[in-house]
């Protein structure tokens, strides 16, 4: 049961983003810019970053969000993406996203853990200044976001396939306007 | 230095919302409700909570420039601003608002960590569920800012002087892009 009265039985993130409108609006266009901006960050590069930082952070809800949107843009399969999270360096992603996400990493433990040595390795890898910048600010959005389901103790269906199945909506419909009653 | 090439000299979060003017947009609109909103919580009060959270995120920038504003909504009390940060349990503030920074700490570490009991206290002590809902979220929020901040080493004011000023633009103007979009107050 969610710590405060909800006023509504959606799941996760929708429940307080429907308590608080006001919020969920700004909340929604940062994901929107972040998440979906396209360039030379892939979305689906965008939303593992996100899942693997949720996986980090413990949040039920956002890891299988954002790793079924990750999954759905990325054309994988669910194994996949459990391999990101359980140990990245052991998969087949590019080097460059292996440098980000161990940037990521590092801003999920604490903005002063990423060091100049793991900048220099993200640029040799061919990482430019907007994808390190997007990078930090997906990490560190993600440590906002997952506090706030989990912080407010919102429930999250336990069904993985439940997640797979919505993220084909999401990512047509993407995060701006979003209405979370739907 | 910087890890990345911002174009500009700005101080803080500024440096990063001047470099990505299309985050800092919703951003500065989440900040706006978050910590101007008089609906329940103060100002101060808001303030007061984001500022404890950028303390225990050791965020020097945020830390200070959060704590000069609530400084300027209680009237220029710093001394409870540092009470606030050192020990809040003792600090001459009401007891809802400490059952809502103890929540606020406990988001710190992780959401997972808030307990019914910290949030039964919390409505005891008067505090609504938009209130809790709005410790909760702000709390979440300078867990990014301050990640930001932080994540990108951005250039920390050493002069102590500055804060104020900037405070001062912020109680004035709100948040918004125009911290970076405007000259920078000296």
């Amino acid at each position: 049961m969610a710590h405060i009265n909800l006023e509504n039985d959606f799941p996760g993130i929708r429940g307080p983003m429907a308590f608080s409108p006001a919020t969920a609006k700004p909340l929604n266009d940062l994901a929107e810019v972040l998440l979906r901006s396209e360039n030379s960050l892939s979305r689906g590069e965008r939303e593992l970053i996100a899942a693997y930082v949720s996986s980090l952070n413990d949040c039920f809800f956002c890891q299988h969000v954002h790793g079924g949107l990750a999954q759905h843009y990325l054309e994988c399969d669910s194994a996949f993406i459990d391999a990101v999270k359980k140990d990245y360096m052991d998969t087949n992603i590019s080097d460059k996203m292996k440098a980000l996400l161990w940037i990521a990493e590092k801003v999920q433990q604490g903005g002063k853990n990423v060091t100049a040595e793991q900048i220099d390795a993200a640029k040799i890898t061919g990482a430019t200044d907007k994808e390190i910048h997007d990078t930090v600010l997906i990490a560190a959005a993600f440590c906002m976001f997952n506090r706030y389901v989990d912080g407010l103790s919102t429930w999250a269906p336990e069904d993985k396939n439940y997640y797979i199945e919505r993220a084909k909506q999401r990512a047509e419909q993407g995060y701006a306007g979003y209405d979370a009653s739907k | 230095m910087p890890h990345i090439n911002f174009n500009n000299d700005f101080p803080g979060i500024r440096s990063a919302m001047a470099y990505s003017p299309e985050t800092a947009a919703p951003m500065g609109v989440l900040a706006e409700i978050l910590l101007r909103s008089e609906d329940g919580l103060s100002r101060a009060e808001r303030e007061l909570i984001g500022t404890y959270v950028s303390y225990l995120n050791d965020c020097f920038y945020c830390n200070h420039s959060h704590g000069a504003i609530a400084c300027i909504y209680l009237d220029g009390d710093n001394e409870l601003v540092e009470q606030v940060r050192k020990d809040y349990s003792k600090a001459p503030v009401s007891d809802k608002l400490k059952s809502l920074l103890a929540i606020a700490a406990k988001v710190q570490r992780g959401g997972k960590n808030v307990t019914t009991a910290d949030v039964e206290l919390a409505k005891e002590k008067g505090a609504t569920d938009k209130d809790i809902h709005d410790t909760v979220l702000i709390a979440a929020a300078f867990c990014m800012f301050n990640r930001y901040v932080d994540g990108l080493a951005t250039i920390t004011p050493t002069d102590m002087d500055s804060y104020p000023l900037r405070a001062k633009q912020i109680v004035d103007n709100g948040y918004g892009n125009h911290v970076f979009t405007n000259k920078q107050p000296t």
